[in-house]
Order: structure tokens, then C-alpha cells, then sequence
């Protein structure tokens, strides 16, 4: 009795959902939806759960506190030079890899897209060995003075090195889709490849160059395990949102889910953006 | 000579040799893979062949036969194509599309716009200026696609199946378009159509295999093909054979008795061919009597509606598949449908017969 009710109740559901003469048919089981509210639930219950706890009457006071201010700028502005930085790196990483072919270009994809799988403390440990004083490249720049290590520009490319991947695979994507029709066509015109590209190619992809870069924000203003690892947690200098949170939740818990929040918050307009750009880009 | 070609792609097993005159327009028929797409992609410079070289007005496009290999990219060559798709860009108004190829070659943005506008009045779309690509019908959009390759000034210019994409209505009035602004340009024409052939090129290059098969002028090659790949083509049926008793004969016996061309002479057993247009077949359910005719049995394979006649193929089970135009009256009279034996009537003041 129940199951059939069920059934019945799902089979409704498009013709409901569906205005007349718009398409009645979905090629999924009814059953698929059980799982799916499940993925649904267990991203949106813990969310729930976290601002129950909320204490909004110290709500303002928290996440203005000088600590976590001085935290939220710098989350900020390390996330949107990485992006910057991201997007110098990445456009051209990305237009080399859709667009030209050689030897090792699979190793290449291969390479970029190891911080995605890549524990980030790992990342971390790297980029130590790297620009740390005794790094491989670190111990030449301490001769001429620069100092990278548990700097705000260790931050910077330790949000860079997690969140390229993300616009390297977006965007390649995206460049992929688009063929290379429209830039054959603007050859034939007679436009030199730099015109090409600047003319052609980035206006074609720029919905979802944004949508690439809106990604490569939110990755880097969440990033923690390389960060603590290679720049360490200097309050107003290295000490970024989600180290902040992570040494709040034991001092201080209501301020950790108060800033929590902020980050929540963050990330869902990102993602608006993200979602509404590309709806403007299919259009 | 305006353009000279020679390239071999062993990849795609393509190898031609081909000159066009300064001002020709060549018009290249072919089945799909016949070599046609790359013919084209060759010459715009999104192709690599192995071997060749290519000189367009003395300027070398490749040449990879010396020992050192030039190339010259597409966007140096002068060579515009138009393809399918109108491929404007869509982030462009109509007018910016147009103005894109003088603005790469580095003329002033008043003066582009001018010179767009000029061209977007020669297509009749100076209207829709300022409209997006996506505002546009198939039809406008391939007239400024037109427009926008004709704006860059090319030397030469590479037309791919235009009219392919657009519904039936549309393909006349674009066709009208680009018989006029096509006159004295130096011009590839890849087409399935034989009236694009016919209207728009001054000779014709016919690929099969990714070789030319047979090339010249396009009169000549549509009334006479040399093979039957042509033919079939061109519309109209070819019998190749040897001369014996004003028949030509071809090796599986079928006589097809006709007049040789006027102004050529053949001796008895000369290799020939025998053609006939559709128009000239009449079709009999028996085999009928009277004036010397030719009378074939076939078997019916197709029935094509072609305007206000339907095209009739049939096999005449020696190898040639024929074809005859017929009113729809007749082939309900007649009872024609795939399948069915009949008797193509031809009679021989209607067939040319002339020398391979």
C-alpha cells in the first residue's frame, strides 16, 4: 500500500512539475531520487546543524573582533591576488593544453592537476622545500634578500598552487567545447593569432573564464592545510579565515562557527555567481 | 597561372595536383571523404600536407619539397573561407562581424565600420547592422558570413558547401547573391549541388579517392563526363564502351546506339562512351516497338521527387544504375515503385556518343 503510493506520488511529480507541452520525460528511475536527497541532506544537514548553534546576540561581536577582521582581510586579499595570479598562470596553461598538441602534454595535464588529488599539507611540504630557506629555489632568493616562507606571499602561492587546477580544468573545458571553428574562421580573415585570441577566443570563453575564476576564489579563500604548513599562522600576515576558525574552535567556539558562517555565506554567493553566469553563457 | 597546387596527405590518402587562373571560379564535386574538406583545409592553412607546394599570385602558401620547409599561417595567406555554418562571432554585433577582417589588417575602426557597411548593403543586410548573430535567420546570417570573407579582401576565397546548411527556400536567393559577387574573384566552390556547379563556377574539378578524378570546363563536364562517378553526379547516364555499328558497346553487352558529337570522328571499336540526360528515357512496363530505340530492362531501385518530375533510378543489372526523369502522372499511371522490371525507352537522336 505504501509502496504504491510512493510510486504514484513519483510519477506525478514531472507531470506537475512540467508546464503543458513542455517535455513530460525523465530518463531516471523513480528510485534515484532516494539516494539523491540523501547526497542532498548530508551536505545541507551539517550546515543546519552549525548555525543552530549560532549565538546571534554575540553574533556582530564575534566575527568583528580585531583577530578575526585582521582574518577576513587578509582571507580576502590573499584569495583575490591567487585568483589574479591563477588566472595569469591559468589561461595560458589551459589555452596550451585545448589548443596545441606535443610531447608530454598528457604528462603536463597530468602535473597541473595533482594538487586536486594532492592532501594539501603535502602541497605545503612541497612548496617548504621549494621557497623555504633551504628550498631548492628558496635558499638562491634569501642570497638576494626575498624571504617567501611564512610570508603573505607564501599565503598567495599556497592558495595558488591548490586553486589552479580548478581554472586550468575549467576553463580547458570550456575551450574544448567551443572547437576551434570561430578561430579558424578569424584566421582566414587575417587575424594574427594574438588578435585571435584577444578578439575571438577570450570573448567566446568569457562566461566561463568567470565561472573558472569564481572557483579558483572560493578554493583559495577555503585553502588551510598548505597554508599552515608553508606559511605558518601570523596573525594578520599568514593567519587566513580558516586558520583563524581552526584556532578559535578551542578558545573561543562561538566565534569559530560565528566566522564560520561568514565563510559559508561567501561560498554561496560565489557559487551564485558561478551558476548565473553560466546559465547567461548557454543562452 | 593565379594558383598552383600540389599536395600529398598520406594520412587521409589524398594526393592533387591542381592550377586555377587568376579570377577562375572552380567548383569541386565529390562524394563525403573524396578529399574535398581537405582540399579546402589545405589551401586555408588548417591543413599540413606531408608533401607539395602551393603559390598563390607568387606568394609561396607551403612548400615542404626543398629542403627547407616553408609555411606561411592562415591568417598571412589572403585566402577567406566561408564554410557550412556562418560562424559569425557571436559576441559581435552583424557590423563588428563584418568589420573584423579590415580590422585585423590594421585599418582605423571608422574606417572598418564604413567599409562593412558598404559590403552589409552589396548583401541586403545593411539593416540588421546592429543586431547579434543569434537575432539572425540561417539564411541573413550566411549573407553576412558572405559579406564579413569578402570585407577581408582576399585573394582568393574558399566556399564550403554555403548553402548546405540552409532550407531549400533560402539556398536560390543566396545562390543569386553569390553568382553576382562572385564574377572575376579567384574562387573554390566545394559542392553536392550540381546547379551551384553549373551557376556559379567557370570550371570544374571532380575528387574521388582523394585524387582528382576529371577536371575542366563546367559545360563540358557536366554534358560529357568521362566516368561514370561523374555522371552520376552530373545527372546524367554514361555508358562506356567500344564503337561498333554507331552502338556503343560495353563489355557486358549492352548496346546504346546513339550520334557521335559533332565535330569528332571514331573508328569501329574506339574506346567511347555513350550519354544520355534523364529527360530523353521514357519508361514502358514491356518492351515497346516502332522507331529505332533503345530499349533497356531495368529494374527500378529509387524514386526521387525533383521539383515537378521524379528522377527514376534503376540497375540495369550490367552495372549501370540509370536514371529517367518522369511526371509523378506518369509513375501512377505507370505503377513505378522500387523493385519493379521495366523497359527505359531511349531513343537514339538522343544519345551522344563520342570518343574517351
Amino acid at each position: 500500500m505504501t509502496a504504491s503510493l510512493t510510486r504514484t506520488d513519483t510519477l506525478t511529480l514531472p507531470r506537475r512539475l512540467s508546464p503543458p507541452g513542455k517535455v513530460a520525460y525523465a530518463a531516471v528511475p523513480w528510485w534515484v531520487a532516494v539516494p539523491a536527497a540523501a547526497g542532498a541532506l548530508l551536505v545541507l544537514v551539517p550546515l543546519i546543524a552549525m548555525g543552530a548553534r549560532i549565538d546571534w546576540s554575540r553574533f556582530a561581536e564575534l566575527i568583528a573582533s580585531p583577530s578575526s577582521l585582521a582574518a577576513l582581510g587578509l582571507s580576502l586579499q590573499t584569495s583575490l591576488t591567487s585568483t589574479l595570479v591563477c588566472l595569469l598562470l591559468g589561461v595560458p596553461l589551459a589555452l596550451v593544453l585545448a589548443r596545441t598538441e606535443f610531447r608530454g602534454q598528457r604528462l603536463l595535464r597530468s602535473l597541473v592537476l595533482l594538487p586536486l588529488v594532492l592532501p594539501p599539507v603535502v602541497g605545503g611540504i612541497a612548496l617548504l622545500y621549494t621557497f623555504g630557506r633551504q628550498g631548492l629555489l628558496g635558499a638562491g632568493l634569501d642570497v638576494l634578500g626575498i624571504h617567501i616562507a611564512f610570508s603573505t606571499a607564501a599565503v598567495v602561492l599556497a592558495q595558488t598552487f591548490v586553486a589552479l587546477p580548478f581554472l586550468v580544468v575549467s576553463l580547458e573545458g570550456t575551450l574544448r567545447t567551443f572547437g576551434q571553428r570561430y578561430e579558424a574562421v578569424a584566421a582566414t580573415l587575417g587575424a594574427r593569432p594574438s588578435i585571435v585570441l584577444v578578439r575571438v577566443t577570450l570573448p567566446l570563453v568569457l562566461p566561463g573564464l568567470v565561472s573558472a575564476a569564481v572557483l579558483s576564489f572560493a578554493r583559495a579563500l577555503g585553502e588551510f592545510g598548505a597554508t599552515i604548513t608553508f606559511a605558518g599562522s601570523l596573525q594578520g600576515v599568514t593567519r587566513t579565515l580558516p586558520l583563524e576558525i581552526y584556532l578559535q574552535r578551542i578558545d573561543d567556539p562561538d566565534a569559530a562557527i560565528a566566522l564560520s558562517l561568514v565563510l559559508v555565506v561567501v561560498a554561496i554567493v560565489a557559487t551564485a555567481i558561478t551558476s548565473r553566469i553560466a546559465e547567461r553563457g548557454q543562452r | 597561372m593565379s594558383l598552383t597546387l600540389q599536395a600529398e596527405v598520406a594520412e587521409r590518402g589524398f594526393a592533387v595536383d591542381i592550377e586555377i587562373a587568376d579570377g577562375e571560379r572552380v567548383a569541386v564535386l565529390g562524394h563525403n571523404g573524396a578529399g574535398k574538406s581537405t582540399l579546402v583545409g589545405l589551401l586555408a592553412g588548417l591543413v599540413r600536407p606531408d608533401r607539395g607546394r602551393a603559390v598563390l599570385d607568387g606568394q609561396v602558401l607551403f612548400d615542404l619539397d626543398g629542403r627547407r620547409g616553408s609555411w606561411t599561417a592562415p591568417h598571412a595567406r589572403g585566402i577567406a573561407l566561408l564554410a557550412q555554418d556562418a560562424l559569425l562571432f557571436p559576441h559581435l554585433s552583424v557590423r563588428d562581424n563584418v568589420a573584423f577582417g579590415p580590422r585585423s589588417a590594421g585599418v582605423n575602426p571608422a574606417a572598418a565600420a564604413a567599409r562593412a557597411m558598404d559590403w552589409l548593403g552589396e548583401v541586403g543586410m545593411a539593416e540588421v547592422a546592429d543586431r547579434r548573430p543569434s537575432q539572425l535567420s540561417g539564411g541573413q546570417a550566411q549573407r553576412v558570413a558572405i559579406a564579413r570573407a569578402l570585407a577581408a579582401e582576399p585573394r582568393m576565397l574558399l566556399l564550403d558547401e554555403p548553402m548546405a546548411a540552409l532550407d531549400v527556400a533560402m539556398a536560390p536567393l543566396l545562390r543569386r547573391l553569390l553568382a553576382r559577387v562572385l564574377v572575376g574573384r579567384t574562387t573554390i566552390l566545394v559542392t553536392h549541388d550540381l546547379l551551384d556547379a553549373l551557376l556559379l563556377s567557370d570550371r570544374i574539378i571532380v575528387m574521388d579517392g582523394g585524387a582528382v578524378a576529371e577536371a575542366g570546363p563546367t559545360e563540358e563536364v557536366l554534358r560529357h563526363p568521362r566516368s561514370r562517378f561523374t555522371a552520376r553526379i552530373a545527372g546524367v547516364n554514361l555508358v562506356r564502351g567500344s564503337y561498333r555499328n554507331g552502338a556503343v558497346v560495353d563489355a557486358r553487352g549492352l548496346s546504346v546506339q546513339g550520334a557521335v558529337r559533332e565535330g569528332e570522328s571514331l573508328a569501329e571499336g574506339a574506346a567511347a562512351a555513350a550519354v544520355f540526360a534523364p529527360s530523353v528515357v521514357s519508361i514502358y512496363p514491356e518492351v515497346p516497338g516502332g522507331s529505332p530505340r533503345n530499349n533497356l530492362a531495368v529494374t527500378i531501385t529509387e524514386l526521387e521527387p525533383l521539383g515537378e518530375l521524379v528522377r527514376v533510378r534503376a540497375d540495369d543489372h550490367r552495372g549501370h544504375l540509370l536514371s529517367a526523369d518522369v511526371t509523378a502522372r506518369s509513375v501512377a499511371e505507370l505503377d513505378l515503385f522500387p523493385g519493379r522490371a521495366v523497359t527505359y525507352s531511349v531513343k537514339a537522336a538522343g544519345v551522344t556518343v563520342y570518343p574517351l
